[in-house]
């Protein structure tokens, strides 16, 4: 037996991440975060609380955004989960990544991907969002360097653009 | 050869002698006529694809094979001293690996000598006691908690006034203030300055405890291999992480490489290394095996550092027609348990405006609280709170109008070192800000608290004044590679400003390269030195450096060019990427083209910060005006809308200036109105852990904010004529909020946060 491990019994979960599957073992009281951070080393999702106050975290499962520090990995199982290294397709930024650099819409960058995989699923479920709209899907999405009218902005792009293009 | 010569420079607000080397001539300085086509262009984020894309690799983000993790075990007291510590259950956990504490780990001296690494007596509550190193973060938690510790608990001081008393417990046996004795200025005659007053404004102001709450948290990984160590670091100051490491394990520089590509946010408050810097490189060297430690977000409330509330007290005498006379102020600073620098609350009071009659004094004291450290323009947006509130207060004494009281005390130089400035364009700061915020339609402040319900308005003002000028040393190395690429390397960091971005758009002008052929790298010791990225002077420090490093490069084009197209040096010109013939644009080559024929020989260019002009001072200047709505019934403020106009020499990036400047707005916004760390007076444990119960600023409470720069290049700071613009803008966003406030409601609330208590308190309608 391996001396590191603790009691904790790990068990086996299958994730579809990113479009792709895999399966992992996990102890029952690892998070969702740390299996993505350090199972799967997709390390683009950050803690930035860890008690789900700041949004740093956030994923989507089932196309829904969720705050991976407050999910268990145990409880994805067999469930879709969509990290922002999943959003750009054969090297093209997503449209809210590039509506970002354009925009600035970011400055240390660390609670940037959690900031666009909260859009990406306002985005789902609200395709044409209004200005207050989006200040409530990003008001649990701490900036400390204070990018919030820049990411509003951003999103608002995406929003029209999808709009010009007759939505998706 | 180089020289040594002495220099005085300033740094966040205090100026000190400096030995400068020398090492040849400055470029000379960009003027306002020169043409650019990179340089004060928007150019998006160089890194932006991996910032936004997952893929900037954070020291959080890191986990290197064989990688432990550290947990710390805090005080849980706000004096004590620790009488017995038993680690043996806590060894003897499920993977743990190493407990250090002061039982085994080497006497470190720490905080300037005043503690240690492990120090028996602990000073405020989250103080350090242990750390455990285990295979996972969950069993080093799990470890932490197995430590048995006895306490014996020590009297204790938390208030800043309590802790000024004569008799006050105190924190240090050398004395209660930082320094020994507060810090005291005086110019001209000040009783008679009061004498010849026709009116007198008196406010009692107070700032609050700030936490800087940065999105990474503070940590570190070290990982030796033999004799080198690698730290990666959460960091403004890489080098600084160097020296400190090197010089607290005893071994030379060149075995410690210190690596910060990335970092998530300081503020101020990872100017440093910290004590899990030098625990995890213990750790390490010891276990032979990487070492990450890294705060949870709890401990960035305790042990994080924060800017240190102030008490405040102001009075200003004027002539009726508003001519100041005099200027007496005393502040005191609560810089908790330990500091090393003092918070220049006065700095705004002695400069900002002409006044002949300034006395001032400014008391740091230690308390049982955490330890303060700089948290962006510290000091200069608490005094500022308290002399531009006073102004606004005298203008509606006199009433008079408060742009007006302003400029009718427009400081034309620097009263204090009694020298010119390098430049000083604050009119037009004020002209453009009053302009775009309507300032004209601002109504005359009622003299009593207003009645009824609703809603009222106010607008209100406040200037900034701050060093960025950045200084000497600083260098930069520039290679050419086979197919024309430029790559530059300088030791600074990109702490989310921009730098990278503005240091490469300079390289690229001089070049004429597009930015997308110039490649940066920064946040390595390997690389050339450069300062640490604090007091505004990142662009100012590296980026005259990078502009040399480019213009060697460009000299050795000229000479390669001249050799391979038969003709003199002097008649060859770099445009657009190519090299022609003055005249004979149809005989040219691409820099491709010449390094292509150059078989790996590499062009190389070498740049360093030259010397800060003699005899001025250089400033930065500026404006905002706050426009706001306050609620009667509720006592609610909502700002509306921030105008910010301010004098930053030249702008290189005008769309990363104005996010800095959204982004000073934003943290002042949450000083004005939200952010106050509350510490428990009677235990002196910090109440407020995380984000829960710690209100920064949130999307919904963000007005519409407009950026303006005066845009004028400075005619001698340096190469670029540019000035530093993270500090700036928000040095006057309280204070202006404050004053916004004031005219809304007819009374002035400054103590900080202006609570919706606060309003309803001022206005008579809670006890």
């Amino acid at each position: 037996m391996n001396p590191t491990n603790t009691t904790d019994t790990a068990s086996a979960i299958t994730l579809t991440v990113n479009g792709e599957r895999t399966q992992i073992a996990v102890s029952p009281r690892r998070t969702l975060l740390a299996a993505l951070r350090e199972d799967l080393h997709l390390t683009g999702t950050k803690e930035g609380c860890g008690v789900g106050t700041c949004g740093a975290c956030t994923v989507l499962v089932d196309g829904q955004a969720v705050l991976s520090c407050l999910v268990l990995a145990v409880q994805a199982d067999g469930r879709a989960v969509e990290t922002v290294e999943g959003l750009a397709r054969e090297g093209v930024l997503h449209p809210i990544q590039q509506a970002f650099i354009r925009e600035d819409a970011f400055q240390c960058g660390f609670c940037t991907p959690g900031q666009i995989m909260a859009l990406r699923g306002l985005l789902r479920r609200n395709a044409h969002p209004s200005p207050e709209d989006v200040r409530r899907a990003l008001d649990g999405n701490v900036c400390r360097c204070g990018a919030h009218l820049r990411v509003q902005a951003a999103a608002l792009a995406v929003a029209r653009a999808a709009e010009g293009a007759g939505g998706s | 050869m180089p020289r040594i010569i002495k220099q005085k420079i300033e740094f966040e607000g205090r100026i000190e002698e400096r030995e400068v080397v020398i090492e040849g001539d400055d470029l000379p300085v960009w003027t306002a006529a020169e043409k650019f086509q990179v340089v004060g262009t928007p150019v998006p984020r160089v890194d932006g694809a991996d910032r936004v894309g997952g893929t900037a690799r954070f020291t959080a983000d890191l986990y290197p094979h064989g990688l432990l993790h550290g947990a710390a075990l805090r005080s849980p007291h706000a004096h004590a001293r620790v009488a017995r510590l038993d680690a043996s259950k806590a060894e003897r956990a499920p993977g743990v690996r190493l407990v250090l504490s002061s039982a085994n780990a080497p006497k470190i001296p720490w905080y300037n000598g005043k503690s240690w690494l492990f120090d028996p007596e602990l000073r405020f509550v989250g103080d350090e006691v242990a750390f455990v190193i285990a295979d996972t973060l969950e069993q080093a938690r799990d470890a932490v908690e197995l430590i048995a510790v006895d306490y014996e608990a020590l009297p204790h001081i938390v208030d800043t006034e309590a802790a000024l008393a004569p008799d006050a417990v105190q924190v240090h046996a050398d004395g209660r203030l930082l320094g020994g004795a507060p810090e005291r200025y005086e110019r001209g005659d000040l009783e008679r300055g009061f004498r010849e007053a026709d009116v007198t404004v008196e406010l009692h102001v107070e700032t609050p405890d700030v936490l800087h709450h940065s999105m990474e948290t503070h940590g570190s990984v070290a990982d030796w291999t033999g004799e080198s160590l690698v730290i990666w670091d959460s960091t403004q100051h890489i080098f600084g992480v160097r020296r400190q490491v090197a010089g607290a394990l005893k071994i030379p520089l060149d075995h410690v490489r210190v690596v910060s590509p990335y970092m998530g946010g300081g503020f101020g408050s990872k100017n440093g290394a910290g004590k899990y810097t030098i625990v995890a490189a213990i750790a390490s060297r010891r276990l032979g095996r990487p070492v990450k430690i890294m705060f949870t977000r709890a401990e960035e409330s305790v042990a994080a550092g924060k800017r240190p509330r102030s008490v405040q007290r102001i009075r200003v005498g004027a002539k009726r027609d508003g001519a100041l006379t005099a200027l007496d102020y005393w502040g005191a600073s609560n810089v908790g348990a330990y500091r090393n620098m003092g918070s220049p609350l006065s700095g705004p009071l002695k400069e900002l405006y002409a006044c002949p009659n300034v006395r001032s004094e400014v008391a740091n004291v230690f308390t049982h609280t955490g330890p303060a450290a700089a948290f962006r323009a510290p000091g200069y947006l608490e005094g500022t709170v308290a002399l531009d509130c006073a102004m606004e207060a005298l203008a509606d004494t006199l009433g008079m109008d408060p742009l007006a009281l302003r400029l009718k005390n427009y400081a034309e130089a620097d009263q204090v070192q009694g020298r010119a400035y390098s430049s000083k364009f604050l009119r037009e700061a004020y002209e453009r800000a009053a302009a775009a915020a309507g300032w004209s339609r601002r109504a005359p402040t009622s003299p009593s608290p207003v009645t009824g319900g609703g809603t009222r308005r106010g607008l209100g003002m406040a200037s900034q004044l701050w060093g960025g000028s950045g200084s000497p040393p600083a260098y930069a190395e520039i290679r050419l590679n086979p197919d024309g690429t430029a790559q530059i390397r300088i030791g600074t960091q990109d702490i989310g400003t921009g730098a990278k971005t503005a240091l490469t758009q300079i390289a690229a002008e001089v070049l004429t390269l597009p930015v997308d052929r110039v490649a940066l790298a920064l946040g390595d010791t390997d690389y050339p030195y450069s300062p640490l990225s604090a007091g505004s002077q990142t662009i100012t420090s590296c980026g005259p450096a990078v502009r040399m490093a480019a213009d060697e490069i460009r000299r050795h084009l000229l000479d390669a060019a001249a050799s391979l197209l038969e003709a003199a040096p002097n008649d060859i010109r770099l445009e657009a990427g190519r090299l022609v013939v003055a005249g004979v644009p149809e005989r040219g080559m691409t820099i491709a083209e010449i390094t292509s024929r150059m078989n790996n020989f590499t062009i190389t260019g070498r740049g360093f910060r030259g010397p800060n002009p003699d005899g001025v001072t250089i400033r930065t200047f500026g404006v905002q005006i706050a426009e706001v709505e306050v609620d009667l019934d509720t006592g609610e403020v909502s700002v509306l809308k921030i105008v910010a106009c301010h004098d930053v020499g030249r702008v290189i990036n005008p769309l990363q200036y104005a996010s800095q400047i959204q982004g000073g707005v934003i943290q002042g916004l949450g000083v004005a109105l939200r952010e106050d760390h509350v510490t428990d007076p009677d235990s002196g444990s910090v109440l407020d852990l995380g984000f829960d119960a710690y209100a920064v600023p949130r999307s919904r409470m963000i007005p519409e904010i407009v950026s303006m720069a005066v845009d004028k290049p400075d005619p001698i700071a340096n190469n670029l004529g540019a000035k530093g613009a993270g500090e700036p803008p928000i040095i006057p966003t309280p204070a202006a909020i404050a004053n916004a406030v004031a005219n809304a409601i007819g009374v002035r609330v400054t103590s900080l946060p202006i609570t919706p208590a606060k309003v309803l308190r001022a206005l008579g309608r809670i006890p």
